[in-house]
């Protein structure tokens, strides 16, 4: 993953808004913000991000690659679309939190042990396995991720819960020898391989 | 005089015969108003009303009317006798509707109408029908000052509407500040590149058309006269001088770029420092390739510093140079930063702004240019240096740090300095010394002079007074092309800082204003606001003492001496409001519609009542322009007040002369008020200096009051809004308690 990064630096040099542009889904609306701040004010989480949408775009153009790329700002988007509702330069701001967050962790620049970069991950290699999400395991998934001891903890916490899953039949046991899969199970991880491919060409990530 | 005949029309109608005795109205107005006619009607301002005083005036013989109606403001056209002295005595918005119902308040409302009634005879009896001045051989011709954008829109706008322009040029071609420029800000959809500048053909159409002269290399050495009859010599540069009769000037004198070597902390003067106007060389001569600094080398990066030198901020905040906005120079910034992305989109530009301000389509300018990925960074620049490798010094007001930025060039975006001419304030106090033999000051004056732009041969100075920041005089507030010089109006950057774009819409409206004056001045009528006015000051100069207080206080410079040290009136400068009459301590000025003695008499024949009757009687003095509607809309909306002042509508406070307010208080009035419109450097006055002039005689009427023994709360002014209404029932409820609470004038008799 470094590689894709080093690669990236040698391709820019300096120019981090050129790679933005090039490279992150939606990034070439990054240079039409005009600093107006209403994003920053609209957001629900806005004191809990490091940087506001107004600042992480102010950041790019300023060519702070490595502070952008950092930033746990776009792992806290929740998706409420209230900064893209409200942008007077009609900015996907939402989509572009995203396409940035996803430009990080395929960098791997993004924050180490970021919940919402955990859940993700754990979420899709858990979907990728049969080609539907496994709700046993990728519960299970969650309540060891941190360690052995605290997912017993967790685990003992939510029995109840599990429980009462299993009376009124939405949680079946027998889903930990490996679940169900979906049919064209290899269809989908071809055409989920060639979507990365043609996207990884597109942006230049090949 | 001895056919004069009076007659007094009284309506009944709006309810106003309900509550008032129309019968006892009818008797004041002949037995005390001593009208030869005395009628009533119940609907006056219908057909059959009009008719009655119509037939009145073509059979009786009548030539003087007052009408007891409504406000003088309402029902002006159905009220329109043409050649006959007409009075309002104002009953329904001054009387019926301000005065709080019941009977509790009928004798005080009476007593109210019925003053009214006594007025309305006494003033119309002092009236005279102005004859107007009508000007057979006045000029229709228009001066235009400066060939740039502003003046050839001027031009062209004059020339068009069937007016002969002459045009008056210092540079040896047509174009101005706009010549020098490779493109301008776009003016029509979509509003996204920079657009031709046009300044050829508008120049090459002016030379086409007959009805423009154009006189180039030439200045404006002496403008003499007024109005329809400026006496104009043109300074050429082979010397000799060329004269020229013109009706109306306009002044687009245009701007200089501020002094960019003055802006030290933002690397002025340093190499590769340049101002807006030393980029648009650089790009000309790079005729659409890169753009090369002044060493040749080609630019890659450029940095433009917006506000440098200007909004007080002087680029670091220690408000030096200029205090404003300048208006079009981000706009100025965006285009010029596209000259350098259209010939290679790889050259770094940044606009270093703390507020990007792009009136009018610009946005969309302002998107172009993002398209184009000129970078737009919100920071205040703390330092410039200059030299082979540029660097900027800023803080990120975004990220809230400070930072810097390399770049080859850099560009300021300084301001517009208006091309003005000559300070009067500091003209007249050169002036003074000069007078008082002061051998210095009389070469300065000299000195001074040849920074004239009009020359103007005006016992005021030689140029437009001028406004904030040394732009040429407007009435910002009320009406922008007007100035303190009747029939000269000024337009572009000389006015106001702005873009081409808003210099030409100016342009337009000076030109219209020009062509306005000149008809004016033909049908021997005033300027704006009065421009239906006849009249105009007569003076006894017989009596006239020589004070010069008439000369020096005009806020239009109509009043010059002569040889014999008179006051010269020029009637064609004259815009009626009759300053020069409140300002004359032996009252020789009055206008033939507007005297001391229509208001005099007025003040005087109020029924002041005895002191055991205990009811005071308050003399209101109201700016006809703000404070006088206010007062009707009061009306309108039914805002109660006190039945005991009496309302007198004057053009303006200015025109209020002392003798009007001793002779109510010694006639026994209890207080006068005096409401006009707002002063000082936001000031509202219609005739710009009126109300200023007024609060400053009346801050002296003090000593005039102590001697007759009366209290300094006895006389007040106030500020009005035309917005005010509910304000001004107030204001004069607030009063009538504080009079009763003061006691009642000793002075009664």
């Amino acid at each position: 993953m470094s590689d894709l990064n080093t690669q990236a630096v040698a391709r820019y040099k300096s120019n981090f808004l050129k790679e933005v542009e090039e490279r992150v889904e939606d990034g070439h609306w990054v240079k039409m913000c005009m600093q107006c701040g209403v994003c920053a004010g609209s957001c629900p989480l806005g004191p809990a991000w490091q940087h506001s949408p107004q600042k992480i775009f102010m950041m790019i153009r300023a060519g702070k690659r490595e502070e952008v790329l950092a930033s746990d700002s776009m792992w806290m988007c929740t998706s409420c679309y209230n900064c893209i509702v409200r942008c007077p330069r009609k900015l996907p701001i939402t989509h572009i939190m995203h396409g940035l967050a996803n430009y990080a962790h395929r960098l791997d620049l993004a924050p180490k042990g970021q919940p919402t970069r955990d859940v993700a991950r754990l979420f899709w290699d858990n979907s990728m396995v049969t080609g539907r999400v496994n709700e046993l395991k990728f519960s299970l998934a969650m309540y060891f991720k941190d360690g052995f001891v605290q997912g017993i903890k967790n685990a003992m916490a939510m029995q109840g819960v599990g429980f009462g899953l299993m009376k009124a039949k939405r949680l079946n046991p027998m889903e930990i020898f490996g679940g169900h899969a979906c049919k064209g199970k290899s269809d989908l991880s071809k055409m989920v391989g060639r979507a990365r491919e043609i996207e990884d060409r597109r942006r230049g990530l090949a | 005089m001895a056919d004069n005949k009076f007659a007094a029309y009284i309506c009944s109608g709006c309810g106003i015969g309900d509550v008032l005795n129309v019968k006892s109205l009818e008797a004041i107005a002949k037995k005390e108003g001593k009208m030869a006619e005395v009628k009533s009607h119940a609907f006056l301002c219908n057909a059959e009303g009009v008719q009655l005083i119509k037939d009145d005036i073509a059979n009786n013989g009548v030539t003087h009317v007052c009408i007891a109606a409504c406000s003088r403001r309402a029902k002006a056209e159905a009220f329109n006798f043409p050649g006959i002295a007409i009075s309002r005595a104002n009953l329904r918005e001054g009387v019926l509707w301000v005065v709080a119902e019941g009977s509790a308040h009928d004798e005080v409302r009476q007593e109210m109408a019925e003053d009214y009634v006594r007025m309305g005879c006494a003033e119309v009896k002092k009236m005279i029908v102005p004859g107007g001045n009508v000007k057979e051989s006045s000029s229709k011709r228009i001066l235009v000052v400066g060939g740039g954008i502003s003046g050839m829109t001027a031009a062209l706008a004059a020339a068009d509407a069937g007016y002969q322009v002459v045009i008056v040029e210092k540079a040896g071609q047509l174009g101005g500040f706009a010549r020098n420029l490779v493109k301008r800000v776009p003016f029509s959809g979509p509003y996204s590149e920079p657009q031709a500048t046009g300044v050829e053909e508008m120049a090459a159409t002016i030379s086409a058309n007959p009805q423009i002269k154009v006189h180039l290399n030439s200045t404006v050495a002496e403008t003499a006269g007024a109005p329809g009859r400026f006496k104009i010599k043109i300074a050429q540069e082979s010397g000799g001088v060329a004269e020229e009769l013109v009706g109306a000037i306009v002044q687009a004198t245009g701007f200089t770029p501020y002094d960019v070597t003055k802006l030290t902390e933002l690397g002025g003067g340093q190499a590769n420092v340049v101002d807006q106007a030393g980029l648009e060389a650089l790009a000309k001569s790079a005729n659409g390739a890169a753009i090369k600094r002044a060493d040749g080398k080609e630019v890659k990066s450029v940095v433009f510093v917006q506000c440098a030198g200007q909004r007080g901020s002087g680029g670091n905040g220690s408000g030096q140079h200029l205090e404003y906005c300048s208006g079009h120079c981000c706009a100025t910034s965006i285009k010029q930063a596209m000259y350098f992305k259209d010939a290679n989109p790889d050259v770094d530009t940044i606009v270093m702004y703390s507020d990007l301000r792009v009136p009018g389509m610009g946005e969309d300018f302002y998107r172009s240019a993002q398209q184009k990925g000129v970078v737009f960074t919100k920071g205040k620049v703390t330092k410039v240096a200059g030299g082979d490798a540029c660097k900027v010094d800023f803080r990120d007001l975004i990220l809230d740090e400070d930072t810097s930025v390399d770049a080859d060039l850099v560009v300021l975006a300084t301001g517009q300095v208006p091309n003005a001419g000559v300070n009067l304030d500091d003209w007249t106090a050169v002036v003074t010394l000069a007078d008082g033999g002061d051998e210095a000051a009389k070469a300065k004056t000299v000195e001074m002079k040849k920074g004239s732009v009009l020359n103007l041969e005006y016992r005021q100075g030689p140029d437009m007074p001028q406004f904030k920041y040394g732009f040429a005089d407007s009435h910002f507030i009320c009406f922008p092309y007007e100035t303190r010089r009747t029939g000269i109006y000024a337009a572009g950057p000389a006015r106001r800082p702005m873009d081409m774009l808003q210099a030409a819409d100016d342009a337009t409206g000076a030109a219209l204003k020009a062509i306005q004056a000149v008809e004016n001045v033909e049908k021997g009528r005033a300027a704006h606001p009065r421009s239906w006015d006849l009249s105009f000051p007569k003076v006894r100069l017989e009596g006239c003492t020589q004070c010069k207080r008439c000369t020096v206080e005009c806020p239009f410079g109509a009043i010059d001496e002569d040889e014999r040290r008179f006051p010269l009136f020029n009637e064609e400068r004259c815009r009626r409001c009759g300053t020069c009459m409140g300002a004359c301590p032996v009252r020789v000025i009055s206008f033939e519609n507007y005297s001391v003695d229509t208001v005099g008499s007025q003040v005087k024949a109020v029924n002041v009542p005895e002191e055991f009757e205990a009811k005071p009687r308050i003399l209101l003095l109201a700016c006809e322009n703000d404070a006088y509607p206010a007062l009707d809309m009061a009306g309108l909306q039914r805002h109660t007040y006190s039945a005991y002042v009496r309302a007198i509508p004057v053009r303006c406070l200015g025109s209020i002369n002392t003798i009007w307010i001793t002779d109510a208080l010694s006639a026994g009035y209890d207080g006068v008020m005096m409401m006009g419109c707002k002063k000082g450097d936001d000031y509202q006055c219609h005739f710009v200096k009126g109300s200023e002039l007024a609060s400053y005689r009346m801050s002296k009427i003090g000593d005039t009051l102590k001697q007759m023994g009366l209290e300094e709360e006895r006389v007040v002014t106030h500020e009005v809004a035309i917005t005010d209404h509910e304000r001004v029932a107030k204001l004069i409820n607030d009063y009538t308690a504080q009079i009763q609470a003061i006691g009642l004038s000793p002075m009664k008799f």
